[in-house]
């Protein structure tokens, strides 16, 4: 860079202005969508922690009052919130477990040769992507209602007639149903999955005598793995989050047998209108995300290479 | 694994799979028939299988309330994916073509804010509407959309952008042309397919949403899956005209999902799995 001895006050720019100019231009498309988000996740999020701190019912006008730790402590103490935390896990475990299993087999029947393997899948997404709401009223109404619904009719000669699912096996009619939704999902990434492999590895298997269940374990599965932990992951992000389901089936209930963190949230934020104690369920449900996550995503990006081009 | 050269075990994997879609498809299929049945037959018992189909049902609910909560949905899907397109594909441009140092730890941290529970935030936001009177607002509903589905927007428009060579960005960028040209001129032709994809996907996680809608509008603002919860203390009555209007809510998502299918779980993986 030549500089120009005594041009009078027109500064030269220096190379670390350039670079720091041209840095400034390169991250200025990213702010407004930057901004947008800090604007509307961090700053409510700040405020959660704050309003957690405070005494607060909606419902009783001038009821703000600083609680220091109160609201966390009646939080260990209190039984709905072990409850919702136990359904929480309960739910989410078991609906990715169910789903992970009958979506690697789907997925496996689908990349074999079979018949109308595109109708296949253009069938069996159906279900993931029909609103969680219809879903749930759909099971809850027309198939699985006692006296109307079809299933305890077709039931009934195997000694099952008019059982009242959601009535007496709400646990086990939510994860039903939300095991028929996240299925499909799983089926998807796994099914990717399958299908980079090549059929070439299969066959030299095959020629060298292993039968199809040890090339399933020694090749296909190892392959597949990362896929299954993405969904898996990605799936329990979202279950984690269930609401729909649970609000359309069940309410929460009987009692507080389905009642999961969002729907206790739902209860005492939107019901009881409790904004202190609601506020610390919230920061409790952040902490316990961000450990599943943080351990999730980082094995994720380990995975799935999420490398800058340049 | 499954499959081999003998015709016999194609045709049983065949059925096979054919009895596991049917299961699963089973559902949908049953809210179509359901919603084509007279009320009486769709609460009968036995479950009537035979009948002459009507859309009787179909015509009482577009003629009576759903109409409005259709339209809201409309809006709080079409406005927020349009916010989501504006600020995400710049951002992504940015990540994509002119990385910085911190690029990664950007796409960690948009990722972490769709992954942030509903708890975190809702609160705050609620009374925020509640100040601004935004309450029953669908704007209110388009602004939360458009936070959900950024992270989404950014991850794949970047993803997308990826594929394109490089020298087609420098070739093509004109001297002097502003950042706003460029992005509209060169690189929105170029991913327009991708830009298509994402969009489907936004559309179909802010058509869905409930969770938002229920806390945040009660009548003049509220959407398609509220237009449902009407239906929960229906005892037997309604199954039909609850099977029609589930089907019509469900339309666009199950229409736009199996356009999109190649596409969609590229979407739902963010871009990891393509």
């Amino acid at each position: 860079m030549i500089s120009v001895a005594g041009s009078g006050g027109v500064r030269e720019p220096t190379a670390a202005s350039v670079a720091r100019r041209d840095g400034w231009l390169r991250r200025l498309p990213l702010l407004p969508a930057f901004v947008y988000v800090i604007l509307l996740t961090q700053i409510p999020f700040a405020l959660t922690i704050y309003y957690s701190l405070f005494s607060w019912n909606l419902l009783k006008p001038g009821s703000f009052r600083f609680s220091g730790a109160d609201n966390y402590t009646r939080l260990l103490t209190d039984e709905s919130i072990r409850t919702a935390v136990f359904n929480t896990v309960v739910l989410t475990i078991s609906v990715i477990a169910i789903s992970v299993v009958l979506g690697l087999a789907i997925a496996s029947l689908l990349n074999s040769e079979v018949f109308g393997k595109g109708l296949m899948r253009t069938l069996m997404i159906a279900p993931f992507l029909i609103m969680p709401t219809a879903g749930a009223l759909i099971w809850k109404d027309t198939l699985l209602n006692p006296l109307f619904g079809l299933l305890p009719y077709v039931f009934t000669p195997f000694g099952l007639g008019r059982v009242d699912w959601v009535n007496k096996y709400p646990m086990v009619t939510v994860v039903a149903v939300e095991v028929w939704r996240w299925t499909p999902f799983m089926m998807l990434i796994i099914l990717a999955g399958l299908q980079s492999q090549n059929p070439e590895v299969l066959e030299a298997a095959r020629v060298d005598g292993a039968n199809a269940f040890q090339s399933f374990r020694r090749i296909t599965l190892p392959l597949v793995r990362p896929f299954i932990e993405l969904g898996a992951l990605l799936g329990s992000l979202f279950v984690v989050q269930t609401f729909d389901s649970i609000f359309m089936l069940t309410y929460g209930g009987p009692g507080e047998d389905t009642t999961n963190l969002p729907f206790l949230l739902y209860i005492v934020a939107f019901q009881g209108f409790n904004i202190g104690q609601a506020s610390a369920i919230g920061v409790v449900a952040v902490i316990m995300t961000t450990i599943v996550a943080t351990i999730g995503l980082r094995t994720m990006f380990s995975i799935f290479q999420v490398e800058p081009r340049r | 694994m499954v499959g081999g050269r003998l015709p016999v075990s194609k045709v049983l994997w065949t059925v096979v799979g054919w009895l596991v879609v049917f299961i699963f498809f089973f559902p949908v299929l049953w809210m179509w028939l359901e919603s084509l049945k007279t009320e009486p037959q769709a609460a009968s018992s036995p479950p009537t299988i035979f009948f002459a189909p009507t859309l009787a049902e179909f015509q009482e609910v577009l003629s009576g309330d759903f109409p409005p909560f259709f339209i809201n949905s409309a809006v709080a899907s079409i406005g927020s994916t349009l916010l989501v397109l504006i600020l995400a594909l710049p951002a992504a441009y940015a990540l994509a073509i002119r990385p910085v140092k911190r690029t990664q730890d950007v796409l960690f941290f948009f990722i972490s804010t769709r992954f942030l529970p509903f708890a975190a935030s809702l609160v705050p936001l609620y009374l925020l509407a509640r100040d601004l009177h935004l309450l029953d607002n669908i704007f209110a509903l388009v602004l939360i959309y458009t936070t959900i589905n950024m992270p989404l927007g950014v991850w794949l428009l970047r993803s997308f952008l990826l594929e394109i060579p490089p020298e087609l960005f420098e070739a093509a960028r004109v001297d002097g042309a502003s950042f706003g040209t460029e992005i509209w001129r060169i690189v929105v032709p170029l991913i327009a397919p991708g830009i298509a994809a994402t969009s489907l996907i936004c559309l179909i996680f802010s058509w869905n949403e409930f969770f938002y809608a229920v806390n945040f509008t009660s009548s003049v603002a509220a959407t398609a899956p509220i237009f449902l919860v009407g239906f929960i203390s229906g005892r037997g009555l309604f199954y039909a005209k609850l099977a029609a209007a589930a089907t019509l809510a469900s339309l666009p998502v199950l229409m736009a999902g199996w356009i999109a299918q190649k596409q969609l779980i590229r979407g739902l993986t963010l871009g990891a799995v393509k």
